[in-house]
């Protein structure tokens, strides 16, 4: 191919990529604890004494996880803003999208986890006098998100991905980022190839140690 | 007979239309070791399971040193309510057959575990009275290993000690040498054997008809939905009234006292 | 009280209706040259040569660790730019999501292989089979059986995925949706009924794919 690369240009704006990551870095984080910890409360929902209580945290998981994160977030921005008198920030859309499809997902996560624990777990723990909520805080929740790491970080990994999205309502994340330089400089194989790298750097090791982590967790089980 | 500190009346339990067992009396004296002996699927497990609800019976009254447990009267959820679940089984011990034990904490931890969280003790006491129970099983030296490591009977004898931790007025054994290695037996019902000299009021449902006749004053032999034969160990081991308890000594003529 | 009013989303319906044609139509394509691509990458994978193991772990990491959206953006802009061709968004799109979803069933086809137990592998050659026989009578059928909860959540998974080639230009579902709600001025009306409409068409296929896999779980094989 003798097409001349010319990565000098993106590297001289490396700091409105910088500004990017740190986009990304913010929703990733947002996104992550509210997405996880949502999803835990979705999770116990599902098994919760009350039939409401139990079909709507159904219905929640069956809704966020069928339909596209995209269009999630769109209707966000763009619907949610005329239903309600509040004011969508791009950001405000995309932590609603993102967390809740996250919450969604990491809820069937808990939930395999937690009927993976021996019944007589909670029988022995009933049996000393432990209410539901203490079982499920002292014996089952420990031994089950011991299981079910690898699966959540491999959900961690997507919901860094995930942020890539945000850049359609167009908030500052690297994607973003690189759009504009690309723009101004006409440069976009570089920018994009650039970009891809960043998030290669970034995840690649994590990803490596999730298989590292899976594989100690087979052998300990 | 001194006030009862088991008392159950008229207990029944089904599940869908299979009849486990029903109008079952029983009263439990302080100090009494029962034997509860059947076959498999006989409903012994059940009704031992019922004492501390972890079945909740259709049917009937279930008295503990006089209390009455729960609501029987009503229908439904309010006649075994939560609290009250929890606050019958600080009395009630259970040892069950597949330990149970919590696989993430060590074993002074898991002695530990129920004085801490459900009486609310803190754990530098909590820590001591669970070394004081795992010395009356011998495994004091085991304290901070991890259940994994332990053999089958030494993480019986570590659930005894658990379930001694509490304070329980009387003590449920399911079976607790069914799943063990034959050579590890012993030492489990020896520490058994130990909590019956002490005068522990137990109910034991066991397979071990030479070991029940060695420790237990009455054997309670289920069958026909009910407790179909129930005397001293010579009553019902040596001389058997009834045509199904002496069928099925008959089969389990391997064992010797 | 805000004023609900679908009758303009109606009216438009047929612009709806070819976006989600041309949404399956891209699912079809990139679902079924994924299914090619996984093979050939999930077989270079395990094989001994190294010069067909590294480029394939190579495409596999990176298709796996970058996000879709940046994938899609190279490929639509920046490839043009490499190769001096034309890209239409179809296919941008269609080389993008063939390969990343590619990387992804290459990995559920090497684990389901690898997850075979030894045991079939040696019964198989102590009966004297050969290397392809024994994949194609014994270990494929079995793992096949075992890949398949993953495969249909993967491909549901790409239907959904197929919603970034609304960013660029592709006329699919979600960007007919985009282009109405500016006509319309009623994006609420507009986005929900979308988001509907790729909720029961996702939720039947969920349906539909745990119906199959249980039917396949009940036989020892994947037999039709």
């Amino acid at each position: 191919m003798n097409y001349n690369w010319d990565f000098a240009s993106v590297f001289d704006n490396w700091w409105a990529l910088a500004v990017g990551l740190q986009g990304t870095l913010r929703l990733f984080a947002v996104c992550l604890i509210l997405g996880m910890s949502l999803g835990l409360l979705v999770a116990l929902g599902r098994r919760a004494h009350a039939k409401p209580v139990r079909w709507a945290s159904t219905a929640f998981v069956e809704f966020f996880r069928n339909t596209p994160v995209l269009v999630q977030i769109l209707w966000f921005y763009y619907a949610l803003p005329i239903l309600l008198p509040v004011e969508i920030s791009p950001f405000m859309a995309a932590i609603l999208g993102i967390s809740l499809n996250s919450a969604a997902y990491s809820a069937e996560i808990f939930r395999g986890g937690i009927q993976s624990i021996e019944p007589g777990q909670w029988e022995a723990a009933r049996a000393i006098g432990m209410s539901g909520l203490q079982t499920m805080r002292r014996v089952v929740l420990p031994q089950a998100v011991r299981r079910i790491i690898p699966s959540l970080t491999n959900r961690g990994v997507e919901i860094f991905k995930m942020t890539t999205l945000a850049s359609v309502v167009a908030y500052v994340e690297l994607l973003q980022q690189g759009k504009l330089v690309a723009s101004l400089n006409f440069n976009p194989l570089e920018v994009y190839t650039v970009v891809a790298a960043l998030f290669l750097i970034i995840l690649y090791p994590i990803v490596r140690a999730t298989y590292g982590l899976e594989r100690r967790l087979a052998r300990s089980d | 007979m001194p006030d009862p500190i088991l008392r159950l009346s008229g207990l029944a339990k089904s599940f869908d239309t299979n009849t486990v067992f029903e109008d079952v009396d029983l009263d439990v004296a302080p100090g009494d070791r029962i034997a509860i002996l059947g076959a498999s699927g006989s409903g012994k497990s059940t009704l031992l399971r019922c004492v501390n609800l972890l079945e909740i019976p259709d049917a009937g009254r279930i008295e503990l040193n006089g209390d009455v447990v729960g609501n029987p009267e009503k229908s439904g959820r309010a006649r075994y309510p939560e609290r009250e679940l929890r606050e019958l089984r600080k009395r009630v011990g259970m040892v069950f057959q597949q330990f149970n034990l919590f696989p993430h904490m060590t074993v002074a931890g898991n002695v530990a575990e129920g004085l801490v969280t459900v009486l609310g003790q803190s754990s530098g006491p909590a820590r001591e009275r669970a070394l004081a129970e795992l010395d009356r099983v011998g495994l004091r030296d085991k304290a901070d290993t991890y259940p994994s490591r332990l053999s089958g009977g030494q993480k019986q004898r570590v659930a005894i000690a658990r379930a001694l931790a509490m304070d329980p007025e009387i003590m449920l054994f399911d079976e607790p040498t069914s799943a063990l290695d034959p050579a590890l037996v012993g030492e489990v019902l020896g520490v058994i054997e130990q909590l019956a000299n002490e005068g522990r009021t137990m109910l034991l449902v066991t397979h071990e008809i030479g070991f029940a006749y060695h420790v237990a004053n009455r054997i309670a032999f289920i069958a026909e939905g009910g407790i179909y034969e129930i005397g001293t160990p010579d009553e019902v081991l040596k001389n058997p009234r009834r045509e199904k308890t002496q069928k099925f000594l008959a089969e389990h003529r391997r064992f010797q006292f | 009280m805000y004023e609900w009013n679908f009758a303009p989303v109606f009216a438009e319906s047929g612009l709806l209706l070819a976006g989600f044609r041309n949404t399956l139509i891209l699912t079809a394509t990139a679902l079924s040259g994924g299914l090619v691509v996984g093979l050939l990458l999930a077989f270079a994978r395990l094989s001994h040569r190294r010069w067909l193991r590294l480029p394939a772990d190579l495409v596999i990491e990176v298709f796996r660790t970058t996000p879709p959206l940046v994938q899609l953006f190279w490929f639509y802009f920046g490839l043009p730019i490499v190769l001096s061709v034309e890209m239409t968004p179809f296919m941008a799109a269609g080389l993008t999501f063939t390969i990343q979803s590619g990387a992804f069933f290459a990995e559920i086809f090497r684990a389901g292989i690898v997850s075979i137990e030894k045991g079939q592998w040696e019964a198989a050659r102590a009966i004297g089979m050969g290397h392809n026989q024994l994949m194609r009578r014994i270990i494929l059928p079995q793992a096949v059986k075992r890949m398949f909860p993953s495969m249909m959540e993967r491909s549901i998974e790409l239907m959904k995925t197929t919603t970034l080639v609304a960013t660029v230009s592709y006329a699919d579902l979600l960007f007919q949706a985009n282009e109405l709600a500016q006509k319309t001025f009623r994006p609420l009306e507009v986005y929900t009924v979308v988001a509907l409409i790729y909720f029961v068409s996702i939720s039947c296929v969920s349906f539909f794919a745990a119906r199959l896999e249980k039917r396949f779980a009940r036989t020892g094989e994947f037999s039709v």
